[in-house]
């Protein structure tokens, strides 16, 4: 018994490593999203707060945990309650089977990629029940656009991943790390490369971030889902949408471009960078995805609905699937260099 | 009492009441909500038994998709509850017949398990999901493929059941919708300027 319990203390606190820089990073995501979006519009951005405006995050963070919580009188109060939890929780649980470096993970369980496909995929009840919950046209109708927007994207990611699973063999995150060792080149994003765009647009639809933004549709609905809630239960919204994006982010990092893997592998350069520690270059990869996520939304105007339900059905799933095929020949023919 | 029978009861408790609100919730949504709760949970208690895989799918597909889009529609339902109670009585003794006959199906499945369900769980080397794999392509391939090609054609009937024919619906070509130029739409003219009189 005491065993048990010594032994759980030792995950709580390893969980608590990973969650405190997460949301860390969630709080200053924000921030470099308005800089980085500021001066992609010719703007300075937040300055005001502390140095360079660094101390803006948690300016943010103290007035919504100030501000009164709304509840709209029809509600259905408990649901109303639980469903930004529904939203953050599953986003915090995929971390569990995400490795950072070499044997740095928390959970390294052999059907890590199914774990994560289950989590993500969990997401979207926290915005319909929000939607719902609210009792609001506005509201309801950013969630249904966003229910349907998720089911169409969640078969083109998944297929995408099946392309990395069957060419790494194994749906261990770690072991598809190292399948891709090698080079820059043994990295996935160049035998999947269509997987490996298809995945990156689908992970932005399925954060719903711009310009597939259509469930907050600030223009015609308002802001979608989470129109009628405010303070500490908003801020929660935000800080799942943010976690979100860090997570598809790292997954990209790991499925298509080697994880904590150096970019200096095979070349000359690779025994001057040795000393670096792998994950660092995870973070860094991970950081780069964020980056693109950034300048996208600056860059790309909103998608219509019609649209974006055609590429997802019409475009996406069928490039996946005949790009599965293909894997399937170059595993068996045991193409080099990666299928060896 | 171990950790795994804590957290196994746990879960079994969250099952049986789950279930239980599925039938006696009076708002749809609800009972929904219920039922993935039920799903959570026996996954859970599969996940004790080793079995990830099933429960990683059952999360995964009843969970993530087929929930999502009954919630989806039962949402969209304006149902009067009142209406819904009516037939209570008529349809009373129909019920009884089904959950007897359920029960009885039940009773004869789990009279011929002999081994006790909660015991240590066999360990065994080859992972979960190979394991799986291994027996559904090779003696289970036939009704596997066959489970494939129903599915395949529930698809298409429901497709061809709320297919449209062109006249009824407004489709646009996309691709003329991106192709068109400034000239299509719009005519700059030059006008003389009028001398003012």
């Amino acid at each position: 018994m005491v065993d048990t319990l010594i032994y759980l203390l030792i995950v709580i606190i390893k969980i608590l490593i990973i969650m405190v820089p997460l949301m860390g990073a969630v709080a200053y995501l924000t921030l470099a999203e308005r800089k980085v979006i500021g001066y992609m519009q010719i703007r300075i951005g937040p300055n005001r707060v502390g140095f360079y405006g660094w101390g803006q995050p948690l300016a943010d963070a103290f007035k919504l945990m100030f501000k009164e919580i709304v509840i709209p009188q029809n509600s259905d109060y408990f649901l109303f309650f639980i469903a930004p939890m529904l939203c953050i929780a599953p986003a915090l649980a995929a971390w569990a089977v995400i490795p950072f470096a070499d044997g740095l993970v928390l959970s390294n369980i052999n059907a890590g990629l199914l774990y994560i496909l289950a989590m993500t995929s969990l997401g979207v009840y926290g915005i319909i029940i929000a939607g719902w919950a609210s009792n609001s046209k506005y509201a309801f109708l950013g969630a249904m656009r966003s229910a349907a927007q998720i089911v169409a994207y969640e078969i083109a990611m998944g297929f995408a991943l099946v392309g990395v699973l069957m060419a790494a063999g194994s749906l261990n995150l770690s072991e598809i790390v190292k399948a891709q060792n090698g080079s820059l080149i043994h990295w996935y994003w160049l035998p999947l490369f269509p997987l490996f765009l298809v995945y990156l647009i689908s992970a932005v639809a399925e954060t719903n971030r711009a310009p597939f933004d259509v469930a907050e549709g600030e223009a015609e609905i308002v802001a979608g889902f989470h129109v009628e809630y405010s303070g500490m239960l908003f801020a929660v919204f935000f800080l799942a949408e943010y976690a979100n994006m860090i997570l598809v982010a790292a997954l990209a990092s790991i499925m298509f471009l080697g994880g904590w893997l150096s970019p200096f592998q095979g070349t000359p350069l690779e025994a001057t960078f040795a000393f670096v520690p792998g994950i660092f270059w995870f973070l860094a990869k991970t950081s780069f995805f964020l980056f693109w996520y950034l300048w996208i939304r600056a860059t790309f105007p909103r998608y219509r609905y019609d649209q974006i339900m055609r590429l997802g059905w019409k475009v996406f799933i069928p490039i996946t699937l005949v790009w599965i095929v293909l894997i399937g020949v170059a595993v068996l023919l045991k193409l080099p260099p990666w299928f060896v | 009492m171990t950790i795994e029978k804590l957290i196994f009861y746990f879960f079994a408790t969250v099952l049986v009441f789950a279930a239980v609100r599925v039938i006696t919730a009076r708002n749809p949504v609800h009972a929904a909500l219920f039922l993935v709760l039920a799903f959570f949970s026996a996954a859970a208690t599969w996940l004790l038994l080793q079995a990830e895989f099933l429960a990683i799918v059952l999360v995964l597909v009843y969970v993530g998709a087929v929930m999502v889009l009954f919630l989806f529609v039962v949402m969209m339902l304006d149902i009067n509850i009142a209406k819904l109670r009516e037939g209570f009585i008529r349809y009373l003794s129909v019920g009884i017949l089904v959950g007897l006959l359920i029960l009885v199906e039940m009773v004869l499945v789990v009279r011929t398990m002999t081994a006790p369900v909660l015991t240590a769980a066999p360990v065994s080397a080859v992972p979960n999901i190979e394991a799986i794999g291994q027996v559904l392509y090779s003696i289970y391939i036939y009704p596997f493929e066959l489970a494939a090609v129903i599915l395949l054609v529930a698809m298409v009937a429901a497709i061809a059941l709320t297919m449209r024919s062109p006249r009824q619906h407004k489709y646009i070509n996309p691709s003329l919708q991106v192709n068109v130029r400034r000239a299509d739409r719009i005519r700059l003219v030059n006008l003389p300027a009028e001398p003012k009189d």
